[in-house]
Order: structure tokens, then C-alpha cells, then sequence
């Protein structure tokens, strides 16, 4: 894993929220005065009840979502002052699972797992057999022709996996990741995020089953509820 | 033994890796490429390319042809002498033939005989008549060398001084004619050219607004893995220039085909009367290659323009999503 300048040197978080609050229109705050940080090579459970705001609150860190108050650095960056060519730089320094996959499906799993790097614009000759390994190890190595809607959830999941690792990301974002394999599959998921974890990424899953929490004592958890989070180390 | 087959497992799983590789499928538009959208789109550029190549290509047969009657008819000049009391018109139509013959920038100078100028009457006085009681004039044919030589104004002023009812017709008129109804009907194309971009670039604002809409969730996505707005207008410009290359090359295909049957068809009836009138006005259908290289161009461009405003309108699109 290389480390980029700025969260190596400085000794910075890679993302800190301090304050930071969040409504739509003219509505209550769905998010009050959210703090907290995620520290390099840290692995953090977000967790709370169904919509207590778990993937509103990825969207803040990916920058989906301006927060109404508050400030939101993300690897030492103030996010107020970035331009969306930075807010695409940083993007690609963070890998996402989505809960729904967000697999295109016109495109082959060879195809969506190779898109993180093919938006770069990298030589498709450079980095396939990168993401043909990539494959082979999350057991989709005799899928990578097919399209989406053929495979299954837990093929759909690890494809979804596997795009998130592509890029080596300094952090991995994860919102409910196991929601929708059996519990055989979630243990072999959770295993490839602490050895994804291990390998010096910062991962974030956003879940709320306690049981996968339970099989890994060590990590942090963040606790959204009644708008706010509660972070047990 | 077992390790030879283990080894010949080895070699044949790593053959079939290797072709896995390179069966994969890599690089497909990242905008799905067939879509209902996407063949009206087509059709409707197909059809504003097929207006447009029609209108083009017509209004050049026609700019060709006027050059065609301009030049022989600039190459021509005629003296008309009229008959005058009390004076020969053989004689008077001999001296204008001499004047016009020793004249510079005049190659020959041939006078109609009697029974040609009545000849050319025939048709509107009809055969059988005698003519040598009416005043029918002389003509005389000049037949200019083309250098340029020729000062019309000065052998005008001469063969009024001269010849006794005798007048040059350089046929000005007639090409200052020629001249606006070549210019009108160039310009009425571009007019039609000029409207019928307009209406097929508005065409491609709402399919692109319409895809933009369809495409919401790959817009999304792209945004997350680190995809910058030049990289997705791009995609999506590829995507309308193909989009535009295949409407324009079935518009502008099927023209030159209309083109190509007209032509097929005028010298199937270049022997009738109605042919030969239709070859009058507007020559051949032959396709000149300037004709063809318009049509070419004209394809090209329009899916230049298609890929062009659609990505403008990605790029309006994306950042008011910023």
C-alpha cells in the first residue's frame, strides 16, 4: 500500500467531521453534531437501527452531500474548499460497496471491476491481469464474462467487492455488505475486509448485524441513533 | 506419472486462463449503446441528413448547370441588323460581319441567311408562308476567342455608327439572370441546410437530456469510482457521434442513391422531348464530385455536431448536479 503525502506526512486523519449536521429542505436535522475521525489503518463498524442515516452519512464522507453545518476534512482537505476535479482525485483514494451493488449492467463483471481503473484512463492491456487475479481471488474467476443480472446476490456482492479493492484504496466504504448473502458468505466477506484491513486500508462498514460485529472484537463501532453518533472503542 | 499429469493439468488450465483473457470483452460504451431512444435518434438524423444532402446536392446540380449556360453563352454574342428603308439588308448585315470579323477577341462572325432567320420563325408563324414582304431582321453569330480581348461597348458604337439598324446583344441580360436564380437557390439551401441543423441539434439536446435521465444511476456510479465530468461527457459524446455517424451515413447514403437513380433514370429518357428539357435546365444528374465530397462532408459534420452539443449538454447537466 503506498500512502499519499498529505494523510503520510501530516499524520492526518483520513476523514474528520466535526460538528457536522444535516437536513433536507426545511425539515429537522437528520444528522446533529456528528464528530468523529477515521484514522489510517483503522476498521470502524457504522452501525444503528434502519434508517438512523448509516448511508447518509457514507454519502457526506464521499461528498455526495454538502452537510448544512459543520466541517468535513477528508485526507487533511477541508471539503469546502475543494473543486470537483479534487473531489474526484480524492474519490479515487476511496473504494465504495454499495448496498445495492450499483453494478452496470451492461457491462461484464471483467468490465465493472475494471471501471475504477478504466475512468482513470489506464491501458486496458495494463491493468487486466491485475483485475483477472482480483477476480480469481473473491471466486469470480469463471464469471468475469458474464453480465450482472446472471449472477447471483453473493456474485453480485463479491463483483461489487472486488471493484471497491481495485484501486488499492487507502479507505473502503461498505454499506451493508453482507445484507444480502448467506451467513457462510458473510464470514468469508468479513475475513476479506480484515485482510483488505490488514494490508493497511481503513475500512468503514456500514451494518447493522451484530452477529458479523460480534466476529471481530477489535474494531470500533460508531452508533448512529436519535440523529447522533455514539462511538464505542 | 502423476506429476506429468499434474503438469499436463497445470498446462491446460493455464491454456484455458489464457484464452479466458482473451475472450474477455473490454471497453464497451459505458452509455449502453442499443436503446429505443437511440434508434429514433437515428431516424430522425438520417432524415434531416437526407433533406439536407437532397437540398445540397440539388442546389449544386443547379449552380453547375447556370455555369454551364453562362459559359456558352458568355463565349456568343449576337448582331442583330433590322431592315431599314431605302437600304440592302445583304449589304448592310456583310459590312457588320466585316466589322465584327476585324474586331479583337472575336474568333468568327457567321450571318444567318435569309432562310435561317425565317427558319427560326417557323415555329411561331408556321411553315408555308412567305416572308420576303415582312421585316424580318438579319442575325449574326460572334463567336468570341475567349481572350478576353473584346471591348463590347466600343464595337457596339461602332456597328450603330456603321451599319444602319444594326445592334449588339452580348446577352447581359440573360447571365444577370442566370447569375440570381443560381444565387437564390444556393442560398435558399443554406437557409434549408442552416434550419435543418437547428432542428436536429434540438433533437439531440432532449435525446441527450432523455439518456442523461436514463443514465442517472451510471452517472452515479462513475462519479464514485473517481470519474472525472470530461471523462463521462466524453462517453457520452461517443456515444451521440456514433449515434449521428450512422443516422448521417443512412441519410446521406440513401441521397446520393436518389442521385444516382435520377441520373440512371434522365439518360433512360434523355431521347424524349421531356428528357431533353430536363437535361436543358438542369444538365446531367451525374453527381459532380464536388456534389459528392458535400454530401461526405456534410454527413461527417453532422455527427460532429451531434457529438458536440450533446456533450455541451452533458457538461450543463453535470454541473448543475455539482
Amino acid at each position: 500500500m503506498v500512502w499519499r503525502e498529505d494523510s503520510e506526512n501530516a499524520g492526518l486523519s483520513l476523514v474528520r467531521f466535526e460538528n457536522v449536521g444535516l437536513r433536507y429542505g426545511i425539515g429537522g436535522e437528520i444528522l446533529k453534531d456528528i464528530s468523529f475521525a477515521i484514522e489510517p489503518q483503522s476498521f470502524q463498524f457504522l452501525t444503528g437501527p434502519s434508517g438512523a442515516g448509516k448511508t447518509t452519512l457514507l454519502r457526506l464522507i464521499l461528498l455526495s452531500l454538502k452537510p448544512t453545518r459543520g466541517l468535513i476534512s477528508l485526507f487533511g482537505r477541508d471539503s469546502g474548499s475543494l473543486n470537483k476535479d479534487a473531489i474526484t482525485a480524492l474519490r479515487r483514494r476511496i473504494g465504495v460497496v454499495f448496498q445495492d451493488f450499483r453494478l452496470l449492467d451492461h457491462l461484464t463483471t471483467y468490465e465493472n471491476v475494471a471501471l475504477p481503473l478504466r475512468v482513470q484512463g489506464r491501458d486496458e492491456s495494463a491493468y487486466r491481469g491485475e483485475v483477472v487475479e482480483l477476480l480469481r481471488w473473491v471466486g469470480l474467476g469463471e464469471r468475469m464474462h458474464v453480465l450482472p443480472p446472471v449472477l447471483s446476490g453473493g456474485e453480485k456482492q463479491r463483483a461489487a467487492i472486488a471493484r471497491a479493492l481495485i484501486v488499492r484504496p487507502e479507505l473502503l466504504l461498505a454499506d451493508e455488505p453482507t445484507g444480502n448473502v448467506d451467513p457462510t458468505l458473510a464470514r468469508r466477506l468479513l475475513r476479506l475486509f480484515t485482510e483488505l484491513h490488514k494490508s493497511g486500508t481503513s475500512v468503514v462498514i456500514a451494518t447493522h448485524d451484530l452477529g458479523l460485529m460480534d466476529q471481530f472484537d477489535g474494531a470500533r463501532r460508531l452508533v448512529l441513533g436519535d440523529s447522533r453518533l455514539h462511538i464505542y472503542e | 506419472m502423476v506429476s506429468l499429469i499434474q503438469a499436463s493439468r497445470r498446462t491446460a488450465a493455464g491454456q484455458t486462463d489464457s484464452d479466458g483473457e482473451a475472450r474477455l470483452r473490454r471497453d464497451m460504451p459505458l452509455v449502453p449503446a442499443t436503446s429505443i431512444a437511440g434508434r429514433a435518434l437515428v431516424t430522425v438524423i438520417a432524415i434531416m441528413t437526407f433533406l439536407a444532402a437532397l437540398t445540397a446536392g440539388t442546389a449544386i446540380l443547379i449552380a453547375e448547370a447556370s455555369q454551364a449556360w453562362r459559359a456558352s453563352i458568355g463565349q456568343e454574342m449576337t448582331i442583330q441588323v433590322r431592315p431599314a428603308v431605302g437600304r440592302d439588308l445583304d449589304a448592310e448585315t456583310a459590312k457588320a460581319v466585316e466589322i465584327a470579323a476585324q474586331t479583337p477577341g472575336v474568333a468568327s462572325a457567321r450571318a444567318f441567311s435569309k432562310a435561317e432567320s425565317e427558319a427560326l420563325l417557323q415555329p411561331w408563324l408556321g411553315a408555308g408562308l412567305d416572308l420576303s414582304e415582312l421585316p424580318v431582321p438579319r442575325l449574326i453569330v460572334l463567336k468570341l476567342d475567349g481572350s478576353g480581348k473584346l471591348d463590347a461597348a466600343a464595337l457596339r458604337s461602332t456597328l450603330t455608327d456603321k451599319v444602319a439598324g444594326a445592334s449588339l446583344d452580348d446577352h447581359r441580360l440573360w447571365l444577370a439572370r442566370l447569375s440570381i436564380m443560381a444565387k437564390t437557390v444556393v442560398f435558399v439551401a443554406i437557409v434549408i441546410f442552416a434550419l435543418v441543423v437547428v432542428a436536429m441539434m434540438l433533437a439531440v439536446a432532449f435525446a441527450t437530456r432523455g439518456a442523461m435521465a436514463g443514465s442517472r444511476e451510471i452517472i452515479e456510479v462513475l462519479h464514485f469510482v473517481g470519474a472525472a465530468d470530461s471523462f463521462i461527457s466524453r462517453q457520452f459524446q461517443r456515444h451521440f457521434f456514433r449515434l449521428g455517424l450512422r443516422g448521417g451515413a443512412i441519410g446521406g447514403g440513401t441521397a446520393i442513391l436518389v442521385f444516382l437513380s435520377a441520373d440512371a433514370a434522365s439518360s433512360w429518357w434523355r431521347a424524349t422531348p421531356s428528357g431533353d428539357q430536363i437535361e436543358a435546365m438542369f444538365g446531367s444528374f451525374a453527381l459532380s464530385p464536388l456534389a459528392g465530397a458535400t454530401i461526405v462532408v456534410m454527413t461527417a459534420a453532422i455527427a460532429g455536431i451531434t457529438g458536440i452539443v450533446s456533450r455541451v449538454i452533458v457538461f450543463r447537466h453535470l454541473r448543475r448536479l455539482a
